[in-house]
């Protein structure tokens, strides 16, 4: 049967079909699809390798030995300019942990997306609220506790050009004047028009998070001005926060899936 | 409890049937209501509301073995119940700063808790935004439990007593610290002050007399104290500086949280509720007495930046004056603030 063959009068009865099963959310579920997201810390064109020795693009010498953030609230914007968020959305992403360092976005509706849109650390509600548990849970090695929030993003390292040897980022912070909440939208990279989201394919989305990005972009950051931040939010961490706001995360490839 | 109002609690009504229904000796508890769950009529809308965590007797129960339990801390030692005592309404009697694990003395003065559903921010500088996160902070500060959340969930797992009564409340193994957390909260949560004598009076019940003295008192409190001690809880829970110092090199009270400098010396404004017995007085409990913060007001605030408006006179002068009389009736009336049903309920003692 075609809707070309169709008369007005079954169609109008299909409409109304259509409504009532709308109505039962038992039978008809709209299609979905699943997101594999895939995230990759490197350092410019080199993976990251915890204590392995590398150089920012200023050339100061660093040595990453914790690298970690939480990605929140995804959002996926359809060709049609509808938006879907994921529910619950709330990643922690590890360096040392392998695990961490992919997820499932699943329950897409299915259909074509141009963008791609992410919160690099928590909102604010969320980090007045009371006790979380999976990501969010506060024995993470990601919460304050006396100035209490989330620390969105960690590195810690060594650096010869810091004056005690070490690198201490801790950024979070969420009321102004040192509001580090950044939403990005990175690009679909170049020739890919959309994400397809089908029922029985899933695709996998490989990001890429470049360590030297914190040290580039709006500020540049050199070891010998600025190796800690003080453990709560501060001038410094927003400086990071604009920085990784403006270039951390790319999109690098898209596997359409099987 | 005339009075007061039972809080419409389907949610908590709800969870009571279902404790009562898996406890064979459900029938032999007191009937009286769990701690937390009676929202007094002369308090505003609570921040931290009962359907956020609904009180049921099981739960508060583990709250209380938790908060008075030493495990909590990093040697075993310290319990939360070591510096908020429920004698003086759950403030650390005559202590201006409290010793934690090894003895290490802290930087600030143990508040009373009480009326913990009201408050927007916990802390004297406001860094904790919720009830449930709170215990995060001494837990961790090296000078108080000098412990880390993980390894409080490994003692509380590696024993059997605590593992059963969680599983029981919670229904799944192991112990995480969510589950601590909203546990300790429920507790924390019961320490409703509202059965002073001024809290009788105000609502017009029997027993709710205030003498002649109490009443001037209750007057000029009103007119001269009420502007930040606001409401029947005492506090407008915002931040401000009273003018105890010129400068604030060692605690810069508000603005170590927001790191705005503007803030800097501002404290939250403290609930007076059995003020009488919270002695020694202010964030580093500098003044032992009421008659000294009366003075302090009267006579000793000092000039800063950021000195709150109210304590300055339209001649250049600083603070609110006050006579002799003016500070005996204040006291008289500071006094009505006692709640012997705080400081006494044996729900909210140390367990047996
Ligand atoms: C070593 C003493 C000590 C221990 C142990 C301790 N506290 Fe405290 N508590 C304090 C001090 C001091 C403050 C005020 C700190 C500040 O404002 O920076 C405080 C503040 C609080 C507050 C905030 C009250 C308000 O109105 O702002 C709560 C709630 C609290 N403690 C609960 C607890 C709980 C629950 C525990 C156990 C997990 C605990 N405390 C353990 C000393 C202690
Ligand atoms: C401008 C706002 C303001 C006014 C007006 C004010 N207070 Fe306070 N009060 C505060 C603040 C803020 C603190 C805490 C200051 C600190 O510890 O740094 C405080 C602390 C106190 C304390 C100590 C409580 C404790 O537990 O340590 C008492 C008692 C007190 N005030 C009584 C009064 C009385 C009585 C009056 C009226 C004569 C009054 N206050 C007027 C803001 C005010």
């Amino acid at each position: 049967m075609t809707f070309r063959t169709l008369s007005a009068y079954s169609f109008a009865l299909l409409l109304g079909a259509a409504t009532l099963s709308a109505c039962d959310d038992d039978t008809e579920k709209p299609a979905t699809g699943t997101l594999n997201v895939e995230l990759e810390n490197v350092v410019g064109s080199q993976p990251l390798t915890l204590g392995q020795s590398y150089s920012t693009l200023a050339g100061d010498q660093i040595t990453v030995s914790k690298f970690n953030y939480i990605i929140s609230n995804i959002k996926l914007t359809r060709d049609n300019g509808t938006v879907w968020a994921e529910p619950e959305s709330y990643h922690l992403v590890k360096q040392a942990e392998t695990a961490s360092r992919s997820f499932a976005i699943k329950d897409i509706p299915t259909g074509y997306y141009t963008k791609l849109t992410f919160t690099i650390g928590v909102d604010s509600a969320r980090n007045t609220a009371g006790a979380q548990t999976g990501a969010l849970a506060p024995d993470n090695d990601m919460y304050w506790s006396w100035n209490s929030g989330y620390i969105f993003l960690k590195l810690e390292g060594t650096s010869p050009q810091s004056s005690n040897g070490q690198i201490v980022y801790h950024v979070g912070g969420f009321r102004t004047p040192y509001n580090t909440i950044r939403t990005v939208s990175p690009a679909l990279p170049a020739g890919t028009a959309s994400l397809a989201i089908s029922k029985d394919k899933t695709p996998q989305l490989h990001l890429k998070a470049d360590v030297q990005k914190i040290f580039t972009g709006p500020t540049t950051i050199r070891l010998s001005q600025l190796s800690a931040t003080s453990h709560m939010p501060d001038a410094k961490s927003v400086q990071l926060a604009n920085n990784y706001a403006a270039g951390l995360f790319s999109i690098d490839h898209i596997h359409t899936g099987e | 409890m005339q009075g007061l109002r039972i809080a419409p609690l389907l949610a908590a009504a709800l969870a009571g049937l279902f404790v009562a229904a898996c406890r064979p000796d459900a029938d032999v508890q007191p009937p009286e209501a769990v701690p937390g769950s009676v929202l007094p009529a002369n308090f505003p809308a609570p921040v931290y509301g009962p359907e956020q965590n609904p009180p049921d007797r099981a739960t508060f129960e583990l709250g209380r073995s938790l908060f008075y339990d030493p495990v909590l801390s990093r040697d075993g030692t310290v319990s939360c119940g070591s510096c908020h005592q429920q004698a003086v309404a759950f403030a650390h009697e005559g202590r201006a700063l409290s010793p934690g694990v090894q003895g290490r003395l802290g930087t600030r003065n143990s508040p009373a808790l009480q009326n913990l559903r009201w408050r927007r921010t916990l802390l004297w500088d406001g860094g904790v935004a919720n009830l449930e996160v709170l215990p995060l902070a001494p837990i961790t500060n090296p000078l108080e439990m000098d412990e880390t959340l993980p390894h409080v969930l490994d003692k509380l797992n590696a024993s059997p007593e605590y593992r059963r009564r969680f599983q029981q409340i919670y229904g799944s193994t192991p112990i995480n610290s969510q589950q601590l957390l909203r546990a300790l909260a429920q507790f924390t949560a019961g320490f409703t002050s509202a059965d002073s004598r001024y809290d009788h009076y105000v609502r017009g019940e029997a027993g709710g007399t205030l003498d002649a003295a109490e009443l001037r008192g209750l007057t000029v409190f009103r007119a001269q104290c009420a502007s930040c001690h606001a409401t029947d809880l005492f506090t407008d829970e915002t931040y401000r500086n009273n003018g105890l110092d010129r400068r604030f090199p060692l605690d810069s009270g508000r603005a170590g949280i927001t790191n705005r400098p503007g803030e800097r010396g501002l404290f939250k404004v403290p609930s007076l509720r059995n003020v009488a017995l919270t002695a020694p007085y202010m964030h580093d409990g500098r003044f032992q007495t009421l008659a000294q913060v009366l003075d302090h007001y009267d006579h000793g605030v000092v000039e800063s930046s950021t000195l709150d408006a109210q304590l300055r006179r339209p001649d250049g002068t600083l603070g609110i004056p006050l006579t002799a009389q003016q500070r005996a009736d204040l006291q008289a009336f500071l006094h009505t603030l006692t709640d012997p049903a705080l400081l006494s309920n044996p729900q909210l003692a140390p367990p047996k």
